[in-house]
């Protein structure tokens, strides 16, 4: 039999199964979503909160309810609080956090002329704390940084995001779209084959998003606790049984800039409450 | 001994049978199919396949995991049904046991570009997390189980 078994006849021969569900991205959606600009690799640009139930979106709405307001909280206070040996806090100086940062967390990760290639939020945070308050670096994950990152990133809460991917950022937004695309682990899949292909699709218990990241550092019930891109990455990566890259890593800024291209406009949502 | 030393020892010990249970397809030695035309006419393993290990392996998270993409009628007492892939219900009437064992093995030789992982492969694979290196998702022998609970779809 030397034909080549068509994918065509495998969903017309599927019956049961709504052909419209199959294999393909919702095409009719009833989700809000905002158009992308020209020639951008989705049709449609979705938040994760469109693709959660109204408990979860709920949860978010309230920021008295939100859990992820615990850490923009102690953000809060971290951001006046004196460290380091040039006896400075954050507010020494960028002053008010609601003017200071109005838009900065919509435009990470972003060019850094001192290391020649992009930095994220978090790694900007660290750089202002050992160059400029001459503190430690916050371990990544770490309370301290998963707050802050909290707070400035909820300061720009409604901001579309706006990442700058030509000039010098364009070689880094190439190797990013390489890795969206590049198939990894025993499972071998790409975060294109579920996120752009397959979103609105339920597989088994989990309702595929377009994995954007407008929500980070993103509150998950399934942590119990907010938690950055990175580690979002990281288990993604864990999941189709693959080494992932380490947070902080070069691969995974250059993932986070391209993904932020990919959810041009979106507004932030941080703290955002996700499954 | 100490209470601390009980623990230690049951976590070694729990540490162990999750190896033993998650190695069972690398204890074996890999066979390649023989591919012909889209198909692997000859069975992977010595002895049949069994539908109810099939069954099993289909429904398990941790195995073949097929509910993950795709709807099969006969497990309805199982919970979210995949919608990925098309139904598995009457596959056994669309494609023969060889093409299906293809299919298994090693989707992408007869669907182009398709989401679905190769069941067993080791070559070609990128980034493979040490834990699974050089195994296969499944054994030759679970291969042959899952074509025997596809049949009687």
């Amino acid at each position: 039999m030397g034909r080549k078994v068509s994918l065509i006849s495998t969903v017309l021969g599927a019956g049961l199964l709504a052909l419209s569900t199959y294999g393909t991205a919702m095409a009719d959606s009833t989700l809000k979503s905002i158009a992308p600009p020209a020639n951008h690799p989705l049709s449609e640009i979705i938040s994760g909160y469109e693709f959660r139930a109204s408990e979860t979106q709920d949860l978010q709405d309230d920021d008295f309810e939100n859990p992820g307001y615990i850490w923009v909280d102690k953000g809060e206070d971290l951001w006046s609080e004196v460290d380091g040996a040039a006896g400075k806090s954050c507010a020494s100086c960028h002053e008010d956090a609601s003017e200071s940062m109005k838009t900065a967390g919509a435009e990470f990760p972003k060019w850094s002329e001192k290391l020649q290639k992009p930095i994220n939020l978090e790694q900007k945070i660290n750089d202002c704390r050992t160059e400029n308050m001459k503190a430690d670096k916050w371990k990544w994950e770490s309370e301290q940084l998963l707050s802050m990152t909290s707070f400035v990133r909820s300061q720009s809460r409604g901001e579309p995001v706006n990442v700058q991917v030509d000039g010098p950022m364009a070689p880094f937004f190439e190797k990013g779209k390489d890795l969206y695309y590049q198939r990894v682990g025993q499972l071998d899949l790409a975060c294109s084959n579920c996120h752009e292909d397959n979103y609105g699709n339920q597989i088994r218990s989990d309702l595929l998003s377009q994995g954007q990241t407008n929500g980070f550092p993103t509150y998950r019930l399934k942590w119990q606790k907010v938690g950055s891109t990175h580690r979002r990455f990281k288990g993604c990566m864990k999941n189709v049984r693959a080494t992932p890259y380490k947070v902080g890593s070069d691969e995974f800024v250059n993932l986070e800039l391209y993904l932020g291209y990919r959810g041009k406009g979106l507004p932030i949502e941080s703290p955002a409450v996700r499954n | 001994m100490k209470g601390f030393d009980v623990l230690k020892l049951a976590l070694v010990a729990t540490g162990l049978a999750a190896v033993f249970i998650s190695g069972a397809s690398a204890a074996e030695t890999y066979n390649a199919p023989n591919i012909v035309e889209n198909t692997i006419p000859k069975p992977l393993a010595k002895d049949a396949g069994n539908a109810e290990n099939g069954r099993k392996i289909v429904i398990n998270r941790k195995q073949g995991n097929c509910l993950a993409c795709h709807a099969i009628s006969s497990l309805d007492n199982q919970p979210f049904h995949g919608e990925v892939g098309p139904s598995l219900d009457g596959v056994a009437e669309r494609y023969s046991d060889a093409e299906m064992r293809l299919i298994v093995v090693d989707p992408k030789q007869v669907f182009d570009g398709t989401i679905m992982p190769a069941f067993y492969k080791k070559e070609g694979l990128v980034r493979v997390n040490k834990k699974f290196k050089d195994k296969t998702i499944l054994s030759a022998q679970q291969i042959e189980d899952v074509i025997a609970f596809l049949k009687a779809q």
